[in-house]
């Protein structure tokens, strides 16, 4: 698991590359939940993340209600196909704005 | 500042340990680690078994220590578990003595009877590896769902209009159009909701989503080598897990957070969710039955056992669990209470219920302990609790559940009587009136409500309802049993043919008899049940016990819905009448007077002459008219609803009660004309031309309604 965070203008860009599950989870747990400060515009991009398990959508869900919390916002980029579907049938992907590229989901912080 | 209780006191194998709480049964997340609990009253000793996701042989082994066991519960935290990927069990010691009742054997890893996930069957219908050692495995689960201010509707009991469905059956096949891989899910229901408002119910009833084994006694059709499987789900492994297979997030273990969002999606449509629940066996079966759990943790305590120590049997599959024990009492009891609670189900359809009355020897209870506890139950207040009160040891009791003023049943009589009047049987006039108001001759007496009254024509047990009106006789060699299985008293009519014939006279009786069942069902007081697939006419071919087809059989063929259009907008349009009117809906028994002097008696007798019924034992034809301003027992205006049925083989002239003054007939339903004209949305229902009499067709039902 690879975590690139960048800053561009006023949205800070977290590239994950690799499987996010109980084993790396808390490592990405560790670097993104700071970056959830008051106003913060958090873009995720997960273009890179072939496998989530449910440690996975449950940090996602963790970086929601701590986004959520500090009136920040969070958009998640580039989520496949399978992952997508797991997070509209349990419930989870109406929490979040979700963009399939870069370019558009920084079009989508309002 | 930091609780003390974080630190462990113990090591063992390599794993910190303290002693743990009794209290929740089960594995339950706390600081640091996982507190296990698990009770057992005969056995010696307790092993904790860990294994890693899926792995054959477990990564450590660690035995109770003596000071962990309070009472006969063994509990312990164990220090720093990857909660994710961890599967548990535990090895039981104590004596192995057949006619003591004592099954314990420490080379088996048992399944906590108490685990929220179960993993093992994940994916429904990949063959398992037989050669593991422990095939059905407790998972740890998360409480984090978002419920967003979802609550149990709470919506009155008579107000429901319930729709019977098996999760796979439902969207299984490709004709769903749903999804490859949600098919056959609890995913593909979510992907339906549009269509179950659509048909107008308010509530679904799931057939049995609690773990089972679609595997167990999987075997080759003798003759056809079709695979069979326990597809109906009457079998529980486990009392407190969702299906994974059911899931189509199932392999990633994420079933509790799918079944939690289809009923929270349900929710907010309107629709209750109430879950179909089998306590009166396991599927652990008889004495050559697999040990998974509850046999090898207290066999004595969780089975009615013989004497001699073989399975009372009167489930009629192995086993009878021992509901009436103390212990296995609070098992249901917390079982019920998390799905209420963990789950927000709106309630629970009772499977062979009659078992939950019987004592530890079979004996039925005056006052049976388990029944009185779910009545009374504080987290279970609200729920509707529905019992199929009969069980296959030969105690039925419809019409004598002790039900504690809160207890409904399966109206098994309201099958018959509406079976057998449709079919133009003489002698059911009688019981017929009592089935239409609720069968105030079951309830009334022992002052319970019409809604007491589960009212159903059909269900999974028996013929569909296009199989009702096309067989005469069950065709169940598809199941590999010669045909003695399923029910031989089906008080069905082919209409003139066994099975599928193209003779247009015949089609046309068999869809009036359809109309007849469902005009019946839905003007009936009580609670109406319909079964999936008979709003688009499915079949079974006669099959009229297909619990182990998992095939087109049992699989909804959506194109049905196209092909029988009209019929579906029958039944749509009967459901929504029903809805519309409160009238159908009474929450107290009718008085058969006008109790609000307002010039109509609550509910009225007809016959082909107006206020005469004809009661006598060869009568085929009854009428009744419900007067509007009685509705909810005066508390709602409605309008006066007039139902005439003749069940004669001849039309027959109706003479009509006068409607209010000021209003007139005007027709909603008759099933002798043909469709568009046999039914109109309610609200447009066009006047009458004669508001005096009425010819009505053979075997036909008419519904007027005054405005």
């Amino acid at each position: 698991m690879d975590i690139q965070i960048n800053q561009q203008e006023d949205i800070t860009v977290v590239t994950l590359s690799g499987e996010v599950d109980a084993n790396t989870a808390p490592k990405i747990h560790e670097v993104i939940l700071p970056l959830a400060e008051p106003g913060a515009k958090i873009l995720l991009d997960m273009t890179a993340v072939p496998y989530m398990s449910s440690a996975g959508l449950r940090l996602l869900l963790y970086l929601y209600r701590q986004t959520k919390g500090n009136s920040a916002q969070l958009v998640l980029v580039g989520l496949s196909e399978e992952l997508l579907d797991t997070m509209a049938v349990t419930g989870f992907l109406d929490f979040f704005s979700i963009c399939p590229t870069l370019a558009e989901g920084k079009n989508a912080f309002s | 500042m930091e609780r003390i209780d974080v630190h462990p006191t113990h090591t063992s194998n390599g794993y910190q340990l303290r002693c743990g709480q009794p209290f929740p049964f089960g594995a339950t997340i706390v600081p640091g680690g996982v507190n296990f609990s698990i009770y057992s009253s005969h056995s010696t000793a307790c092993t904790l078994v860990l294994f890693e996701k899926r792995a054959p042989q477990p990564f450590v082994e660690i035995p109770f220590p003596e000071s962990f066991r309070i009472g006969n519960v063994y509990c312990m935290v164990v220090f720093d578990l990857d909660f994710e990927n961890l599967e548990y069990g535990y090895r039981m010691e104590g004596p192995n003595n057949f006619q003591q009742g004592h099954w314990f054997d420490p080379s088996k890893v048992l399944l906590d009877p108490y685990a929220k996930v179960v993993s093992g069957r994940d994916v429904w219908g990949t063959q398992p590896n037989w050669d593991d050692i422990y095939q059905h495995r407790g998972r740890l689960s998360f409480d984090d769902f978002d419920w967003e201010n979802d609550s149990p509707l709470d919506v009155p009991l008579e107000d429901m209009v319930i729709y019977e469905m098996h999760v796979r059956g439902f969207t299984k096949d490709p004709s769903s159009g749903v999804k490859e891989n949600h098919r056959g899910t609890f995913a593909g229901i979510l992907a339906k909701i549009p269509y179950l408002q659509e048909l107008g119910i308010n509530t679904v009833e799931l057939m049995p989503v609690f773990e089972f084994d679609e595997f167990e006694h999987s075997r080759y059709h003798p003759e056809t080598g079709e695979f069979l499987v326990n597809y109906w789900g009457y079998s529980t492994v486990n009392f407190f897990a969702p299906k994974a297979g059911y899931a189509a997030t199932g392999k990633f273990g994420m079933q509790i957070d799918e079944l939690k969002n289809l009923v929270k999606e349900l929710h907010k449509v309107g629709i209750s969710v109430i879950l179909d629940v089998v306590f009166n066996h396991t599927a652990e079966g008889n004495e050559r039955g697999p040990t998974i759990s509850f046999r090898g943790l207290d066999n004595k305590t969780y089975y009615m056992l013989t004497p001699e120590g073989y399975y009372f049997n009167f489930s009629g599959t192995g086993n009878t669990l021992n509901c009436n024990n103390p212990i296995v009492r609070g098992m249901v009891l917390d079982c019920l209470r998390y799905w209420t609670a963990e789950f927000h189900i709106d309630g629970f359809r009772f499977d062979l219920a009659s078992i939950l009355g019987r004592d530890p020897w079979g004996y039925p209870l005056a006052n049976p302990p388990l029944l009185e506890t779910l009545a009374f139950d504080p987290i279970l207040a609200r729920s509707k609790l529905i019992a199929e009160a009969w069980d296959a040891g030969g105690l039925y009791q419809v019409g004598s559940f002790p039900s504690y003023g809160r207890w409904a049943e399966w109206n098994g009589k309201y099958r018959d009587s509406v079976r057998k009047f449709i079919k133009g049987d003489a002698g059911v006039i009688g019981e017929m009136a009592q089935r239409l108001q609720g069968s105030p001759d079951l309830y009334r007496g022992a002052g319970r409500p019409p809604s007491t009254s589960i009212n159903f024509v059909t269900a999974h047990d028996g013929f569909t309802l296009a199989d009702l009106v096309a067989y005469n006789g069950k065709h169940n060699y598809a199941n590999g049993e010669n045909g003695n299985d399923g029910a031989n008293d089906n008080y069905s009519w082919n209409c003139g043919v066994e099975g599928a014939t193209d003779n247009p006279d015949i089609l046309k009786l068999r869809a009036r008899q359809m109309r007849n069942a469902i005009a019946i069902l839905l003007v009936s007081q009580g609670v109406p049940m319909l079964l999936m697939g008979d709003e688009m006419g499915k079949t079974q071919g006669g099959n009229n016990n297909t619990y182990c087809h998992d095939s087109p059989l049992n699989w909804l063929n959506w194109h049905l819905v196209e092909q029988n259009q009209d019929w579906f907008r029958f039944v749509k349009h009967c459901i929504a009448f029903r809805l519309a009117h409160p009238v159908l809906r009474n929450s107290e028994h009718f008085q058969n007077c006008d109790y609000l002097g307002v010039g109509f008696p609550d509910i009225s007798w007809h016959g082909v002459k107006a206020w005469h019924a004809d009661w006598s034992s060869d009568g085929r034809v009854l009428a009744f008219m419900l007067c509007g301003q009685h509705a909810k027992g005066g508390r709602v205006k409605d309008n006066q609803i007039y139902v005439a049925m003749n069940m004669h083989y001849e039309s027959l002239w109706f003479e009509l009660p006068a409607p209010p003054v000021g209003t007139a007939w005007h027709v909603f339903a008759n099933t002798g004309a043909q469709p568009p004209e046999d039914i109109h949305a309610p609200g447009q229902e066009p006047p009458l031309e004669s508001q005096s009499s009425l010819l009505i067709g053979d075997r036909s039902v008419v519904i007027l309604i005054a405005k």
